[in-house]
């Protein structure tokens, strides 16, 4: 049986034979390929130094994605096509980009330089995610200590984005690596699966509970760079197809677990702006080309990047376990810090997110200390049908005021049925003290977080009062 | 090309790409981890402590040997030498001995076959510690007087006596935290042993002789046994000054006693837990001033957290109270500095080094004058400046090149400043939640190391046979475009192309007894000693060719077109050629050492510095008085280098250091647990500023009038750190925003970083006055 994985280089397939699944792209482009160009800045995903850019198989296209190669197991890689910025350079004159960044001094000590490249040049081909997003956006997950950022901007400015011409030689070049049956990798002391279906996943997982699974292993992968964990079972889910669905429909959205934040943000800012934004506001674009939600809400973090928002708009999650499956609300799964309902076998299929009623008002609020590519201090999620001057039955929910991601009942119980006001809004910040009792962390004190959750349900009052735009910076 | 437009004569003042900026884009620019790894190649990782200060009982590392990859483990006794890392006092321990003085302290090291087993092995390690009271905060230290060093005073003039006499006497205090470098290539080290006891060291450091020195004590050798090589670093900002010394030494001591390679390249969470950090300060203020805001007198007590050992702490408070005064003329005037000791990890240099501290504080001052008189805060420091008369520094230095007060008025003009005031003040008349702020704030750097034996530097050219040039000097490059500037300096004696001249990696072996790159010295130091040893080739080229066409060796001259000898017109290259068969050296060393400075440290006057740089910033801020976050809408800088070498690098350290400093001041928070234990290491963590954090509106100009009084190298002004200051701009706009959010309650109370959390504190605390 094989045990190896297959990837495309600068058209050349590369086999790993027996790899480590827990071993890292970015270490194996630079310890074993000697490709150096792709750098280590934090092997957790949040500077973007090992940014490449990862080809997939679509149909008769190939979809491109920069991600962080520090986190991205190699599993993951099998069947893609890969480019590095070694890659760009290939015939010895530098790309268009590589020469605009050098020549504008897009580059100080130059470390952080290739990560840069590798953005600005999937922005070009209009990569993942890229597609209506300004260039700082995109390049929200490099981090630069040197330059400030200017010069790197006005390359992006010079370098739009536009479609890639088609390469069928890739496209042929890819199918012939495709797999029709799932992959088993074996390495000593730890094996990975690799299904193509959720019915081989479903099966094996069921018969194999302990089996850690990795969707875009944006947490997993610093389980096994940061906590030096070994994870001897592994499933790779990245490429099971039909967990892939985004089905809009009149009464809300469906999302198959394995759609990632940058695949879905699209669907969910029609939903509402504010999931978009939300979602925008996710890590790095490195980090939402490669997470998916099903795979957030499975981790059960207690900031929870989605959840609030999800819990607000009444959101019901559909577990699996073998060919048995159960819809419970997003709200009831988590039970506690670190602790999630769902048996051993059992895993997350998909999540439906109900469209809001009509009239109502929902407003989803992040509050961090960076605006980009960092963690909640707090996030706030209002439901709130309002007819005639009156609240019906609202739903709130925060993360990062709880040990998990949860409703907040004397809030909802201070809003509903009450009249739309500012001593409304008021008395439901007041309520949140009854709700939460948060903690002090390195993201904020208690009081912050109860001070600014009840100024943001405030807000939401200028925002009808005042000018929307005057509102908030 | 971005060269301008008709070609300059020479190779200096001109904007010239980074000599490394093709091979950085290409991926190919090589630091330490980057270069093929030799044979047998072992890696390290240290055993770090992982609570606070206690006395090391007992270290049980049975399971460190025993672990799959490992082939030596160290702990203190194993270090043949000097168990010595520090730049200065001798107190920073390679490796721990009896005494843990902060978490994250390395206890032992590890060398093994992959950097995973290392690091997995190193977390094995089972350490009895009894514990010993932790002083952790600037508070817990002043209360227990923890100091590493006797307190300093800085005094002119009776300041109780002026402060007493004054009209209006107002007092109050800021508190800053601490930055981390975030230098994006780590800590890295490579040595390699040689023969007869030599041992190699590449490193990323700034400071490769120091490491030299601390090598060859550790492991007993002589100078000359040890070579410390650096091509570039990743970034250092004053990280990679002495910090950079317990990687290189580890990687040396397994060098040394295994005979194998070994490296070590630290994990960004280790790195940032064991190494040290912008010093936190709280600086407080008792002022008297006149009915225009003039200051009479002033007394500043400054006090710093400086962690377990003294690290470079003396100096950098002692900068901090250099720059306590900015460009401002403090009639009479005293200065307390505390430098506290604490159970932390040790505070270090980083870009600024203390200025931006001390700046901070008189800033504060001045932000609290106007809001007291109720004046616009730029007429008060418009009435404080230096000017006639009123010339002398706290340290008693004349301040002879005060360009602070017409840069200040160009910015003004240029950006604006009164006109946008206004709009800022209608603005948050109209806006209930947003509140803007608007401050303009100058910038006074003084330029020299403070520790005057430092100021020298050394270089070494070589020309070829063939015309071509090989340049080396003691200066880093740390991403500064130091290089590049040297290199034009080089091309330019000779009046050759810049390309001509190749700049090779920095080596103890070449230049010898350097400096850190370090007091944004390095072009002013080793540009100058640079352009001596060329000259000094020049002079030989010049007498040879004198002799050979028979002019007068005045009348020689090097212009691009060739060397001009009477009628006679010969390529460089040929020159070369034929003085090599004249049997002429076409090798020189060059030596600088800045003249006219002194410092008695004892009183605390002098003249530390050679000249000033001066800046000024404009920002412009939106606050959400609801929720404290807040955005940098506009910023307009005007910057002082002197007659640039290289204006676009010039403007890059500019823009760079701007943000830098933003970082510093807004999102960049230190937090630390009531151990000491360092809560924000790693970027999920620590927010540096993103490419979406840089002001939309960002003008950034060279000051076109800008000329070093001083006899510097082409009359250029140093610019890696004065920048930095420039952001002190924005705090002061977020602090304006603070006050116009709840008018008529005075000066508001915002620490540093101004994180979304301490604006709203500040906004609640002037609410409830």
């Amino acid at each position: 049986m094989d045990n190896a994985i297959r990837f495309l280089l600068d058209g050349e397939v590369i086999a790993i034979e027996a790899p480590d699944p827990t071993g890292t792209l970015l270490d194996l482009l630079r310890y074993r390929m000697r490709r150096t160009g792709t750098k280590e800045g934090c092997a957790e995903g949040d500077c973007g130094a090992c940014t490449v850019a990862l080809g997939s198989l679509h149909g008769d296209t190939v979809r491109w994605r920069a991600v962080n190669a520090c986190i991205l197991f190699l599993p993951m890689l099998d069947g893609k096509a890969l480019i590095t910025v070694e890659s760009l350079s290939k015939g010895g004159a530098l790309h268009p980009i590589q020469r605009a960044l050098a020549d504008g001094y897009g580059s100080q000590c130059g470390f952080c330089t290739p990560g840069f490249v590798m953005s600005l040049y999937a922005r070009s081909i209009a990569a993942e995610g890229t597609e209506d997003l300004p260039v700082g956006d995109v390049l929200a997950g490099n981090l630069c200590r040197c330059t400030g950022y200017g010069p790197i901007l006005a390359v992006g400015e010079a370098h739009p984005p536009a479609a890639p011409a088609a390469d069928p030689a890739l496209v042929v070049a890819l199918r012939g690596l495709q797999r029709d049956a799932p992959l088993t990798l074996r390495h000593p002391g730890r094996t990975a699966f690799v299904p193509r279906t959720s019915d081989e996943l479903s099966a094996f997982v069921a018969d194999n509970p302990a089996a850690r699974i990795v969707a875009g292993a944006t947490d997993v992968g610093l389980w096994v760079t940061k906590q030096l964990r070994e994870i001897d079972s592994l499933v790779f889910v990245g490429d099971v197809a039909d967990l892939k669905i985004i089905d809009e429909t009149p009464d809300g959205i469906t999302l198959g677990a394995n759609v990632r934040y940058s695949e879905a943000r699209a669907a969910l800012a029609r939903l509402h702006p504010d999931l978009g934004e939300l979602v925008r506001r996710i890590g790095g674009l490195q980090v939402r080309n490669a997470g998916t939600i099903g795979g957030n809400i499975a981790n059960g973090s207690p900031i929870g990047d989605m959840p609030p928002a999800l819990i607000a708009l009444g959101a019901t999650l559909t577990l699996r376990h073998g060919d048995a499956r159960r819809t419970l609300p997003l709200a009831d799964f988590f039970l506690a810090y670190g602790r999630q309902d769902r048996v051993p076998g059992e895993w997350v299929e998909r999540i439906h997110i109900p469209q809001p009623p009509p009239g109502a008002l929902l407003r989803i609020v992040k509050l961090s200390k960076r605006f980009d590519s960092d963690i909640s201090s707090l996030c706030a999620a209002f439901l709130l049908p309002i007819a005639d001057g009156r609240i019906g039955a609202a739903r709130v929910a925060f993360g990062g005021m709880a040990g998990i991601p949860s409703r907040a009942p004397a809030c909802e119980a201070a809003l509903s049925g009450q009249p739309w006001s500012a001593q409304t809004l008021d008395a439901a910040a007041e309520a949140l003290r009854d709700d939460f009792a948060p903690l002090d962390d390195l993201r904020g004190s208690a009081e912050y977080r109860l001070a600014a959750a009840g100024n943001l349900l405030r807000r939401l009052w200028h925002e009808q009062a005042d000018i929307p735009a005057l509102a908030h910076v | 090309m971005s060269e301008g437009d008709p070609m300059p004569p020479g190779a200096v003042h001109r904007s010239l790409p980074h000599d490394s900026a093709d091979l950085h884009v290409a991926g190919t620019a090589l630091y330490v981890d980057d270069l093929p790894e030799p044979p047998g190649l072992l890696h390290c990782a240290f055993g770090h402590a992982t609570d606070g200060h206690g006395r090391l009982v007992a270290l049980d590392l049975d399971a460190v040997r025993a672990a799959p990859g490992v082939v030596a483990v160290y702990t203190a006794a194993d270090i043949p030498g000097d168990n010595d890392v520090s730049p200065v006092a001798g107190d920073d321990r390679l490796l721990a001995e009896a005494e843990i003085l902060y978490p994250g302290q390395p206890l032992f090291l590890v060398a093994a076959t992959s950097t995973r087993a290392a690091r997995a092995a190193a977390r094995l390690g089972r350490a009895v510690i009894e514990p010993l009271p932790a002083l952790v905060t600037i508070a817990d230290a002043i209360a227990a007087n923890s100091l590493i060093e006797p307190t300093q005073v800085m005094r002119r003039g009776d300041a109780d006596a002026a402060l007493f006499a004054a009209a209006h006497r107002i007092a109050g205090r800021v508190e800053m935290g601490g930055q981390e470098h975030f230098y994006l290539e780590g800590q890295a080290a490579l040595a390699t042993p040689g023969e007869q006891g030599e041992i190699h060291i590449l490193s990323s450091t700034q400071h490769p002789s120091e490491i030299q020195h601390l090598v060859a004590k550790m492991l007993g050798r002589a100078h000359a046994d040890i070579t410390v090589e650096v091509r570039r670093m990743g970034g250092a900002f004053g990280g990679k000054e002495t910090q950079a010394a317990a990687f290189a030494a580890a990687a040396a001591l397994v060098a040394a006693t295994t005979g194998r390679a070994a490296k070590f390249r630290a994990a960004r969470d280790d790195d940032m837990v064991a190494t040290g950090k912008r010093h936190e300060f709280e600086i407080r203020y008792d002022v008297g001033f006149d009915d225009a805001g003039r200051i009479e007198g002033i007394r500043l007590d400054l006090a710093s957290r400086c962690g377990a050992t003294a690290d470079l702490s003396p100096a950098i408070n002692d900068r901090a109270m250099f720059h306590s005064d900015n460009c401002y003329f403090l009639p009479a005037v005293e200065i307390v500095s505390r430098r506290l000791k604490t159970h932390t990890v040790s505070n270090t240099a980083f870009r600024g080094f203390g200025g931006p501290q001390g700046m901070l504080g008189i800033e504060r001052v001045m932000d609290a004058i106007a809001a007291h008189l109720g004046h616009d805060p730029l007429a008060v420091r418009r009435a404080n400046f230096y000017g006639p008369g009123r010339d002398t520094t706290p340290y008693h230095m004349r301040v002879e090149d005060n360009v602070a007060p017409e840069l200040v008025g160009a910015l003004a003009d240029r950006a604006g400043y009164d006109r946008r005031r206004a709009d800022v003040a209608a603005f948050n008349a109209a806006s209930p939640v947003v509140k803007k702020g608007l401050a303009l704030t100058p910038v006074k750097f003084g330029i020299s190391f403070t520790t005057t034996h430092l100021n020298q530097a050394g270089a070494l050219v070589l020309v070829y046979a063939d015309g071509s040039i090989h340049l080396n000097h003691g200066g880093t490059e740390m991403g500064q475009g130091l290089h590049t500037k040297i290199a034009q300096i080089v091309a330019d004696v000779f009046a050759v192309p810049v390309d001509v001249v190749k700049v090779s990696a920095t080596r103890t072996d070449k230049v010898p007894n350097t400096s850190a790159t370090a007091a944004s010295s390095g072009a002013d130091l080793n540009g100058m000693a640079a352009y001596n040893a060329a000259n000094t080739i020049r002079d030989r080229l010049a007498a040879f060719a004198a002799g050979r066409f028979g002019v007068a060796a005045a009348d020689v001259r090097f212009t691009r077109g060739g060397v001009i000898a009477g009628g006679d017109v010969v390529a460089f290259a040929s020159l070369c050629r034929m003085a090599h068969l004249g049997r002429v050296s076409l090798a020189s060393t060059g030596f600088y050492a800045t003249p006219d400075i002194h410092y008695d440290r004892a009183t605390h006057t002098g003249r530390p510095f050679l000249y000033f740089a001066y800046g000024a910033a404009l920002s412009e801020v939106a606050i959400d008085t609801l929720t404290g976050e807040h955005r940098v809408l506009a910023v307009d800088i005007l910057h002082d280098v002197g007659r640039s070498l290289n204006p676009a690098i010039d403007l890059g350290q500019i823009e760079g250091g701007f943000i830098q400093g933003m970082g510093w001041l807004t999102t960049e928070e230190l937090v630390y647990d009531d151990c000491g234990r360092l809560r924000t290491h790693a970027p999920s963590t620590y927010k540096i500023p993103t490419a979406n954090d840089r002001p939309r509106h960002m003008q950034v100009e060279i000051w076109e009038r800008g000329h070093n009084a001083a006899p510097t190298i082409h009359r250029s002004k140093a610019v890696g750190e004065p920048p930095f200051m420039l952001a002190l701009s924005v705090f002061s706009a977020l602090t304006a925003a603070v006050a116009a959010a709840v008018p008529g309650k005075g000066m508001p109370t915002l620490d540093a970083p101004a994180t979304p959390e301490r604006v709203l504190a500040a906004l609640r605390d002037l609410r409830a006055r």
